[in-house]
This record gives C-alpha cells, structure tokens and sequence, in this order.
C-alpha cells in the first residue's frame, strides 16, 4: 500500500546547535527535493541513498537556512521507507520554518511516534517492542481507553468542542431543511448560516493566531537584537540577561559572532542573538561576523532594532528600518540619557512607535518588557484558556478553517447548500479529528504517541 | 397431512417490496425461486401511503434501477404524478417522487412475477421454518413442505401483526389482511433476536366528500424524469395532489383526547418510527408549531380513495373522524378506512452481515421490514441485495456487499447491520457522508458497471449506458474547447444574472462553473452545441460546476477506503483480544465488522479500540509471515 510521505522535528525542540527534521514515506525525496537544493545541484531523488548532501533548504524561491540531507533508500531505512533527514541550524525558528515547507511540499505531520509506527509495519522493529506498546494499551484500557485516547483535556477540547457544536447545529439544520420538505421547515438565510460559519472560523483563526504566542510562553522564540555598531546592543543584551557577557566597548564593531542567550521575560521565553553590528567593513573576521548577523536576523522570529537616539539616522540606520520592514519588529532608541538627535518619525513610519530607553542605566526597560510581551502578544496570554499545543493540532485546525473559509466563498458566490454543506462537513471532521473522536487515521496513530517525537 | 411439495434454491416469504426484488433477482440469475404471499391480489402492496420516492428514497430507487432492480420500471409505468423535491437546494439533495396508482402498482409487479422465468409464485402462509441436513424446510398452513438452500425473509408487518385503533386492537396484517401468526414462534425458536416494532397509516377519505376549493392545489413537474436510466416508459402526470393544513382547534381535539390513545397510554410496547411521527406525536413534540402541511394524494385512477398524508394516528376511530373534520376543506370528510397502528415482528439486524446473511444461520437472508426498516425504498433496496446474494450463494460466488461510499442501498445496510436500529430505519440523504457524489442523477454511472457484472443489466442496456458515457465525455471535451467571445448580448445577460461580464473570450466549461449560469441561459451563445438529451447537459454541468466540492468528498472517500481495505476476519473471537474495552468487545462479537472501517462505525467502539484492533492485525499478520 502506498504510504504517503510524514515529517516531524526529529531531534528534541529547542536546544542543541543542530535540528534534524525526517521525511518518510514513498514520496519522501520529492517532497525534500521541493524544498532543498544542493550545491550540487542533483536532485536528492536521484540518490542512490546513503549519501549525505551539502545545500540550502528554500521557501519557494526565498533560502531558509544551509543544510545538510541525509539519503535513506527503502527498505533500509529507520521506517523501511524512503527517507530524508534535513539536519540544520537548531532554534525553533529555523526548525519550524523548514518544517511548515516541507509540509507545503506535501508531507503530512508525524503524529507522535508515527515513525516508529511505520517502522513497526514495515517490518524494521522486532515484535517485542510492538508487544511493549500491547502491554501499555491493555494497561491504559482497563482504565478506560476512553478517557485515555482524549488527546487533550480541558480547555482546548472544550473551545474546540463549542466550535464544532455550532457547526454540527448548522448541518443539522441543512439537513433537517432538505430532508422533511413537506415539513415547512425555516430555510437558514444564507446570511445567517455565512455569520455562524464565519464566527466559527475566526474563532479557529484566534487559536491559530495564537500557536505562535502559546509557542512563546511554552517551547521560547528566536529573538534577534540588530543596530549598527555601537548603539548599545551588547548593553541591552547585558540588560536582558542581567549579566555581562557581551563584551562592551566604546569602539566600534567589537561583537565578532553571534551570543545566543535564553532568557525568561514575563513568562515567555526569548532566546535572544546579540549580533555583530551590521556595518560594511574589510576586516575578515568581523565580516564573518556581520554575515551571521545578517542570517540571524533572517531566522529570527522577532527582531529587536537599536537606534542610537544620540544621534541623527545614518543610511546604516536606514538600511536596518528597510530590513526590518514587514517583519516582527521593535525598534529600541537607545541612549535617551544622552541630547536627543534622531527624527524617530522615519522609525514609526515603518516599524511603529519605538522605545526610549538608556541601556546603560536601565531607564525605560519596563516599557521595553511591556513592548515586547504586546509584540509577542503574550500580554495578556490566559496560560489557562485553550491553546493548540502541537503542529499537528495546529495543521487540524488550519485544515478546517480553509473548509470554512471555503463554505464561505461558496455561499458568498450563490453556491447551493449542499455544497456548502460539504465543506462545513470537512470542517467538522477535521476538529474531530483534532480532539481524537473520531477514529481517521491521524487519531489511529496516536497510539504510538508514547513514543517521543521522531523514534 | 404433510406432504413433500417442491425444492428450490431460494424461497422467499414475502411478495411486499422487498420480496418482490428478491424473487425477481434471484430468478434473474438463474436460480429456481418460490416467492410466497398471504393474500396474492395484493403483491406489492402500498399499505401506506401511495407514492414511491421522496428525499433520498427516490436515491434508492434510482439505485436499484441502476442495479437492474424492478421498482423504478414498475413505479414508470404507474405513475399519477412526478416531482423533484428541493429543488434550488442543490443536485446532491434532488429527490425524485411520484404518485402511484396503488391497485395498478400491484398489478403490475404480480403479473411480473408471474412471467418471470425461473420463479413460482404462491398463496401460502408460511407457518414453520427448519435446518435439516444443511438445508432449509418451510411448512405452510395447508402443511405442504418446501425446501430451499436459502431462505430470505421478506414478512413487512405480517409477521406477528396486531392492529391499534384507539382502544380497539387484534392480530391483523395490514389492510385487514391475515397477519403471519405461528412463523415469528418458529423464528424465536431457531433464536432469532426477535422484537416489536410497530408503523401506522392515516385514513382514506372519498374525493366527493372533500371541498377542494379551500386547498392548495399541487401540480407534478413540467419536466417528468423517469425513475428508470432505461427510459422504458414515458411518464406524464394524470392527476393533481392537494395541500391542506391543520389548525389550533385540531391541535385542540387531538390533545384533549390523548388518554384514548394506545401509544400514549402504554398499550403499544413496539418501537414507532421516529422519523415519521403519527399526528399526535407531532403535535405533542412540536407544541410551538401552529399547523401541520396535509398531503392529499389520490391513491388511482380508478378509485376515489384519497390519501391523507401527515395524519397518521392510533386514535379511536370517533377522534379521528372529529380532527379530520377541523381541517379547511374536509369539514364534511368521508372516511372510508380508519387509521391504524400496526405492531409486528421483526429481527435486530446486528444480527447479520452487509450481505444480509445472518451470521450463525448459513443460507438465511433477511430483507425490509424484518430487517427493521420502514418504507417500500429501503424494502426493495435490501430485497434486491439479499436476493443477488442468495442466488450468488447457491452458486458459490462470492455475496455483493455495496459499499457506503458508492450508495445509499450500500449507507443502509450498512448502517442496519453495523449500527442497528431502536425504531424502524427510514433512510434520509443526512446518513449518508457522501451526499455530493451519492446524487440520485448518477446512480447509473455509479452502480450499473456493478449490476452488468453481477449479471441484471442486459446487452442492450448496457450499450445504452456507454453510450451516455461517450457523450458525456464527448461534451465536457466540447465545452472545454469552446471559447465564448465578449459581445454585448452576453455582457447584458451576464451582468443581468449577477455576474462578472467578459472583456476576453472564455472557456464555456469556465462559465458553465458559474452558480449564476447554466446551460439553458447560455444556449444562444453556444453556436456548436449539439442536439443531447437533456441528462447528458444535466451531468457534463453538475460536474463541472461542483467539480472542486466533489474532489473533496472523494478526498474523504478515500480517506476512509484505507480504513475499510483492513479487513477483521469473521471467525475472530474479540473476547481473546487484550487492550478492547469489555463494552468494545461485546459490541464486536455481536456485529463482526467486516473491516477496520464497519468497526469505527459500531456506536461503542471508540477509536483508541481501533487502534487496538490495528495492532492486533498487523500483529497476526508478521505471525502468519
């Protein structure tokens, strides 16, 4: 039977200097070759396998991050199928972007201990590791599989449950509509079914905007601090952490490479990159140093942009504002001890209203905490109310938003009801599918879930 | 005395709907079949109300037509009057109905069976049933022994009937025929999981007692479709139907007489249709709603019996007669039969597979009411089932099990013996999760291929139906090449029916895709369209337009079909499987699911059970490796 090609994070989430995130299934090495090219411009689904590959993993025409892909050929490989493994930068930024892409390219989400699962049915795993996960099924039902197999308890299941009982009113309705026509029953307006519909989806969209804010609060976010040399970078990276790593001089340029540190800031977790200050320079180590800089800023989730307020913006400065736009940005001025020189309405034009603060003696540095929190949206993150914990969770729910948004498009294009009706059952499937109450193949396999992630 | 009569292959008890298909596909393939009947001048009886069709029943007809079943053609041939309903809502939800000429009906499928090579027709009531030696005895009342390989019981409200009206009741079948009295004992003997069910049927009244000026009169449709894709007979319209409606002072009679009713006072234990409520029951559920839509619909052409659809009740006669008479337009009504609740045998149909063999009785079918269903549709579509698998029994071949995702015979049965029933099934297009491609517009292309292999589609027919193919093909190739200039005349109709105007040719294909649009309102445009018959327009254009709705309910077809290719071994013994909850493994030692997929359907079985299940499998499968 044909399997089609699952990926997930292999490695664990979130620390170590490397990621490697798997692709099994049939169509593994099209789906890698879509979202990584080699240097050498073969194409990973020409490999003989058992090769590894220096490139670069792309988003569409945009480059991620440099990689490394390992070649596995069916059926020796850990699934016994075909596999890629995509080892690159670790950080949960650069990971979780290559995944989405790979998911884009047409892989599914491994549910936990999908590959050990298809490992399993592959033949690749011994009996007894298969009698072990007997053993702790038996265990988990004679307590009531039930409740075991709830995948989440409280209150995502709930919020998800309250979604889709507004939905499975609405096809009830359309039901009941159409199979008692002698019934005189009320046609639901088409306005009042796209109301229902649409607040249903925006309830969906209000839980996925908040996977990355919920990813924040519990696995930490890429931040990246970027300025020109010298506005007090290493000051505020001193500032953050409380300690005083960063080496800080009044010279110019003295940060040579990239200072990663965790730090926990009002309950979300920043793993914040002090960078070389980004300058056109010709000394050979620092220009290393400034090329990382850059890819750090490509990486990171968001970005913190120091200005120095002493002074009036420079086209370095400029050149920041114009690589910081569109993205998840605060823009800090620094030095607000000092006369202020800057025109900080060129910042707030493309980067909002910017922070004043002095590194140096710490003024400012509530509003700065405040500032970042909002910008995570973290601020008044209700740690208690539901929340997507996982992609796959978060991919179930992607999945019935687009069927709603869809149902949507269809009443607004003057659709009938039965093909509205059709994507609204999608929907309803997929948020099942999303709590495990209904049986479809994702929920299946989480009973491999006992597994960690990738083995 | 006793007396050795005759052996067949297949005997079935019955000559209802679902009888009638079994006898006819059984004898169709080949197979010497006896068909038995309590009361010969009423094969085919339409007990309740007469029409064939309605939402989604007019999609198993279709299907059993498309399948080389009668109950399409016969319905042709005797039609008074034809309707789509809910129509503007959608292809998925058409559903086609038709008034039918109750005695003509009859007549016609007796005289069909009569004809029909291979089969016996017969007056007998069937009073023993026994396995003997790896074959079936039947005895009937006269004492004449029959035997069969199998059997198919076909007994709708016979068996065992008993007739409320109000506080008056006695052992019945239906329109005062005589009930099957001593089978059901010989059944509960053989262990049989036997229960009552019971249905119920308004009053007829006489059309010359009916003021016809205060109701709402109904017309068939302009555009008569057929039932059957074999277009054996045109169909026209002949007589009108009639809508009146129930008011407060109805609603008023009903309720101060409840205590007379023998549903409401507990006479009745049998489990009623919940789908089809009798009159009080909707009044009594439905307390807000100020009336109630009458039906009034002609049961022939040469009676003036009129039916009163929506007034079902087990009143006594006297109330009856009052509330009728609350109701505009037959203040002066003359009831010619009362109204009546039946109550009868029937079987729980976990106890058999989608092939409608029961699981420990080899050789025995069970089809219709039996079954546990209600209406003369899901009769006939489980008749025609169970008598193709009995004919394919006896010779040897492997039983035709119709898939949920390919129909709505294949939903039911599916449905019956998966999840069983607590009140007599009616089918409804929302049971079944494939309405989009499940249309009743394509049965044919969806269940014909099956009925040619299975041997009930002629050669003639079957060319016939290729050649739609070709020119449905054909079309979608045209549409899809014709391009539409911009002209001010389609600009104005364009912009007339809410729609974007062109400013550069379009594909026809691209504007047929337009709700707004369809082929009618773009016939002036399109100079090389060819002269179709209108079906082959209707599907080019449903799957145009529906083209990315229909892909996705594919998607979750096949989402499904992964589940359903798992298949669970029958003989498997779930009480031996460690990790399924006790509840789980009672359930699935009662209903042996055929696959993974009929498992997740089993109300009780949840999906951390499955995966146990899975396991399970895969587990047996290394051993056997």
């Amino acid at each position: 039977m044909k399997k089609d090609a699952v990926a997930a994070v292999a490695t664990p989430v979130g620390t170590g200097g490397v990621s490697m995130i798997r692709i099994s299934g049939d169509n593994a090495l099209e789906v890698a070759d879509a979202c990584f090219r080699t240097f050498s411009g073969e194409k990973l689904s020409d490999s003989p396998g058992y090769r590894a590959y220096y490139g670069k993993a792309f988003d569409g025409e945009k480059p991620i991050d440099e990689a490394v892909c390992l070649v596995f050929r069916a059926p020796h490989s850990y699934t016994g199928e075909d596999v890629a493994e995509i080892s690159c930068h670790g950080g949960i930024f650069i990971t979780q972007k290559i995944l989405q892409t790979v998911f884009s390219c047409g892989a599914s989400p491994a549910a936990p201990g999908e590959f050990t699962k298809r490992a399993f049915l592959n033949g690749k795993l011994d009996l007894s590791k298969a009698e072990s996960v007997m053993t702790l099924i038996s265990a988990r039902g004679e307590q009531g599989a039930n409740a075991a197999f709830n995948l989440l308890e409280g209150s995502l299941n709930k919020k998800i449950t309250e979604i889709n009982s507004s939905l499975v009113s609405v096809a009830a309705h359309l039901a009941a509509w159409v199979d008692y026509p002698d019934e005189d029953i009320e046609e639901l307006g088409s306005a009042q079914l796209e109301k229902t519909i649409s607040s249903a989806s925006a309830e969906l969209g209000k839980l996925l905007a908040r996977f990355d804010s919920g990813m924040a609060i519990t696995a930490g976010v890429d931040a990246a601090i970027v300025g020109k040399p010298n506005v007090g970078k290493s000051t505020l990276m001193n500032l953050l952490t409380g300690t005083e790593r960063s080496i800080v001089t009044e010279v110019e340029g003295p940060t040579r490479d990239v200072i990663e540190e965790t730090v926990e800031l009002r309950g979300c977790i920043l793993r914040i990159s002090d960078t070389a200050g980004i300058r056109d320079t010709e000394d050979k180590v620092e220009k290393l140093g400034v090329e990382r800089s850059r890819k750090k800023l490509e990486r990171a989730a968001v970005v913190f942009a120091v200005f120095d307020g002493s002074s009036p913006l420079s086209d370095e400065d400029e050149a920041i504002i114009e690589m910081c736009r569109g993205r998840k940005t605060l823009p800090i001025v620094n030095k607000s001890d000092l006369k202020s020189e800057i025109n900080i309405s060129v910042i707030e034009d493309t980067l909002g209203s910017p922070v004043m603060l002095s590194a140096k003696s710490g003024s400012g540095f509530d509003e700065l905490c405040d500032s970042i929190v909002k910008l995570l949206g973290t601020e008044d993150f209700d740690t208690t109310s539901a929340m997507l914990a996982t992609e796959r969770q978060r991919l179930c729910c992607e999945k019935a938003k687009q069927s709603l948004d869809e149902a949507v498009a269809a009443l607004k294009c003057g659709m009938t009801n039965d093909a509205v009706g059709v994507c609204v059952d999608d929907a309803i499937t997929a948020l099942l599918e999303l709590t495990g109450q209904r049986a479809g193949e994702a929920v299946l396999n989480e009973v491999f879930s006992k597994f960690c992630v990738g083995k | 005395m006793e007396y050795f009569a005759k052996k067949y292959q297949v005997a079935v008890i019955g000559a209802g709907h679902a009888g009638i298909e079994a006898g006819l596909a059984s004898a169709r393939l080949g197979c010497s079949t006896a068909v038995f009947t309590i009361y010969l001048d009423w094969v085919g009886n339409m007990p309740c109300n007469p029409s064939i069709g309605g939402t989604s029943k007019g999609h198993l007809v279709r299907e059993i037509d498309a399948l080389g079943g009668e109950m399409g053609i016969a319905a042709d041939a005797n039609t008074l009057q034809s309707r789509i309903l809910n129509l503007g809502k959608g292809p998925a939800v058409h559903s086609l109905r038709a008034q039918i000429d109750r005695r003509a009906y009859s007549d016609y499928m007796k005289h069909t069976l009569e004809k029909q090579e291979n089969l016996d027709l017969m007056q007998a009531e069937i009073v023993d049933i026994e396995r003997i030696d790896g074959c079936w005895r039947l005895k009937t009342k006269l004492e004449a022994i029959f035997e069969a390989e199998c059997v198919i019981l076909a007994t709708g409200t016979f068996l065992g009937g008993r007739v409320y009206v109000g506080d008056v009741s006695y052992e019945s079948g239906p329109d005062g025929m005589f009930p099957a009295a001593r089978l059901g004992e010989a059944l509960r003997r053989m262990g049989l999981p036997i229960r009552r069910f019971k249905t119920g049927t308004p009053s007829r009244v006489n059309r010359r007692s009916v003021d016809f000026s205060a109701l709402e009169i109904q017309h068939g449709d302009e555009r008569v479709i057929p039932f059957s894709f074999s277009g054996k007979y045109i169909v026209s319209n002949k007589l009108p139907c009639y809508i009146a409606y129930t008011n407060e002072e109805t609603k008023r009679v009903i309720l101060e007489n409840m205590d007379r009713s023998p549903l409401y006072a507990g006479k009745i234990d049998g489990k009623g249709p919940r789908y089809c409520p009798s009159i009080e029951d909707k009044i009594v559920r439905f307390k807000e709603k100020e009336r109630h839509q009458i039906f009034i619909e002609p049961c022939g052409e040469n009676t003036e019996e009129l039916y009163l659809q929506g007034l079902s009740s087990s009143l006594p006669e006297d109330v009856q007669l009052k509330f009728i008479h609350t109701i505009p337009g037959l203040e002066h009504a003359h009831a010619m039969r009362a109204a009546y609740a039946i109550e009868y045998d029937c079987v729980d149909p976990l106890a058999m597979r989608a092939d409608l063999e029961f699981n420990d009785y080899p050789g025995l079918f069970g089809a219709g009411q039996f079954n546990g269903s209600s209406g003369y549709e899901e009769a006939a579509a489980q008749g025609l089932v169970a008598g193709i698998n009995a004919a394919r029994k006896c010779k040897g071949l492997q039983p035709l099990v119709l898939e949920r995702s390919g129909s709505y015979i294949g939903t039911l049965i599916d449905d019956l013996v998966t999840k069983g029933c607590s009140d007599p099934y009616r089918m409804m297009t929302s049971r079944s999760e494939y309405r989009l491609l499940l249309r009743q517009d394509n049965a044919d292309r969806r269940l014909t291929p099956t009925g040619r292999e299975i041997g009930l589609i002629s050669d003639e027919r079957y060319e016939k139906f290729l050649q739609k193919l070709e020119l449905i093909a054909a079309e979608k190739e045209r549409i899809r090449k014709t391009f539409i200039p911009p002209s001010d005349e389609i600009n104005k109709m364009l912009v007339s029916r809410e729609t974007s105007p062109l400013s550069t040719g379009a594909r026809l294909s691209d504007l047929i895709k337009r709700p707004q649009l369809n082929y009618d309102l773009l016939a002036t445009f399109d100079d090389t369209r060819p002269e179709l018959p209108y079906e082959i327009f209707e599907q080019v254009e449903i799957d145009e337009k529906y083209e990315g709705y229909i892909r996705r309910q594919q998607a979750q077809v096949d989402e499904m079909h992964r589940l359903e290719v798992k298949k669970l071994p029958m003989e498997l013994d779930y009480s031996g499987i460690a990790g399924l909850r006790l509840e789980a493994r009672e359930k699935l030692n009662l209903v042996r699911p055929q696959n993974i997929g009929q498992a997740s359907r089993i109300s009780g079985v949840s999906p951390s059970d499955i995966s146990v299940l899975l396991i399970y499998l895969e587990k047996e499968e290394r051993n056997d490796k």
